[in-house]
């Protein structure tokens, strides 16, 4: 449920790039979102049909680019993909592990016409 | 015509700006600041109402809960000694977010304080995206939630500066593998602070109000 705040957000920031660039119509908006970012795209979605609706990003389309976890391992520096259950490195089970990628959630680019 | 208009702007930024705000205004009072996470239940609240009573004449505390209805939470942090017990309802909302923390932080005279406790609406994922501007997360786990938390809920387990596990009484009758529950916190937050307590029979409680005081004063 905290996606509506974000929605939101998402809706700022797009019209305001918008305004600067003289467009009438946001047609398409580019998302990154990493897995370990909290983050529901279909709730995004759902939302964004509700508050967009009446400005000149309703009927925008939302695309969601999914960045994948990855983690390096701080013992071994094995790269690895954690799983549901299972978090420690697969090739030296050690713990203590950076995030390389996956926190990723942001606006890449808006299409505007 | 279509036309591509780079942005790559972090969807959070609003938030943390604001949160920066916070900070700043917090800081230039010279008060600590902690943000305390937890899941409904696990005790955020009992952990406030023993603490307080062991920073009275150490520490002047306020606290700002934030509940999605009732002030009840900010009834008990009075009642146990709060200075400042300010409610937030937020109405139907899962976390705190920086605008709320703003809004209460009106209302207090913060240089009449050393420590600020923000309580949390009871929730273990949203309240991990939105920076408030306090110095210290806190998540309070507790041992009958389960010792799969940290794997399931690896956004707010990682982001963490101190953890809590509360209910410690209750670990001969509860299934819980404290190695586990410990190795997953480990993975994504090598070192962190831990403090096992309980607030029903007071254990552990020391070297957390411990850990208040030094950074309070430090």
């Amino acid at each position: 449920m905290h996606e509506l705040p974000i929605t939101e957000s998402l809706l700022k920031i797009s019209l305001q790039h918008a305004e600067k660039a003289n467009a009438k119509r946001i047609t398409d908006l580019h998302i990154v979102m990493g897995e370990l970012a909290s983050m529901v795209d279909d709730s995004i979605q759902f939302y964004w049909e509700i508050i967009a609706k009446d400005t000149i990003a309703e009927k925008a389309t939302l695309h969601f680019r999914r960045v994948p976890a990855e983690l390096q391992c701080m013992t071994c520096f094995e790269k690895y993909h954690p799983t549901d259950k299972e978090l420690i490195c697969p090739k030296c089970h050690g713990v203590g592990a950076k995030i390389i990628k996956g926190e990723e959630f942001s606006l890449e680019s808006i299409d505007v016409e | 015509m279509t036309q591509n208009i780079p942005i790559v702007e972090n969807i959070m930024n609003a938030n943390d700006k604001l949160a920066q705000t916070n900070r700043a205004r917090i800081d230039a009072a010279g008060v600590f600041s902690i943000n305390i996470l937890a899941s409904p239940g696990a005790g955020k609240t009992s952990l406030i109402e023993q603490t307080l009573p062991l920073l009275k004449g150490k520490l002047r505390v306020a606290t700002v809960d934030g509940d999605i209805a009732t002030s009840i939470d900010a009834d008990r942090a009075a009642a146990a000694g709060a200075g400042a017990a300010i409610q937030i309802n937020t109405g139907g909302d899962c976390h705190l977010d920086a605008v709320m923390l703003y809004g209460a932080l009106e209302q207090i005279d913060l240089t009449q304080f050393d420590l600020l406790i923000v309580e949390n609406v009871g929730n273990l994922v949203c309240p991990a995206n939105f920076k408030l501007g306090t110095h210290k997360t806190v998540l309070v786990a507790s041992v009958p939630e389960g010792d799969d938390k940290p794997y399931k809920y690896p956004g707010t387990y990682r982001g963490v500066d101190a953890l809590v596990i509360n209910k410690i009484d209750l670990l001969p009758y509860v299934n819980f593998r404290m190695d586990y529950f410990q190795q997953g916190v480990q993975v994504l937050n090598p070192g962190v602070t831990t403090f096992p307590l309980s607030c029903t029979t007071g254990e552990g409680l020391d070297a957390w109000v411990e850990w208040l005081i030094q950074n309070a004063k430090g």
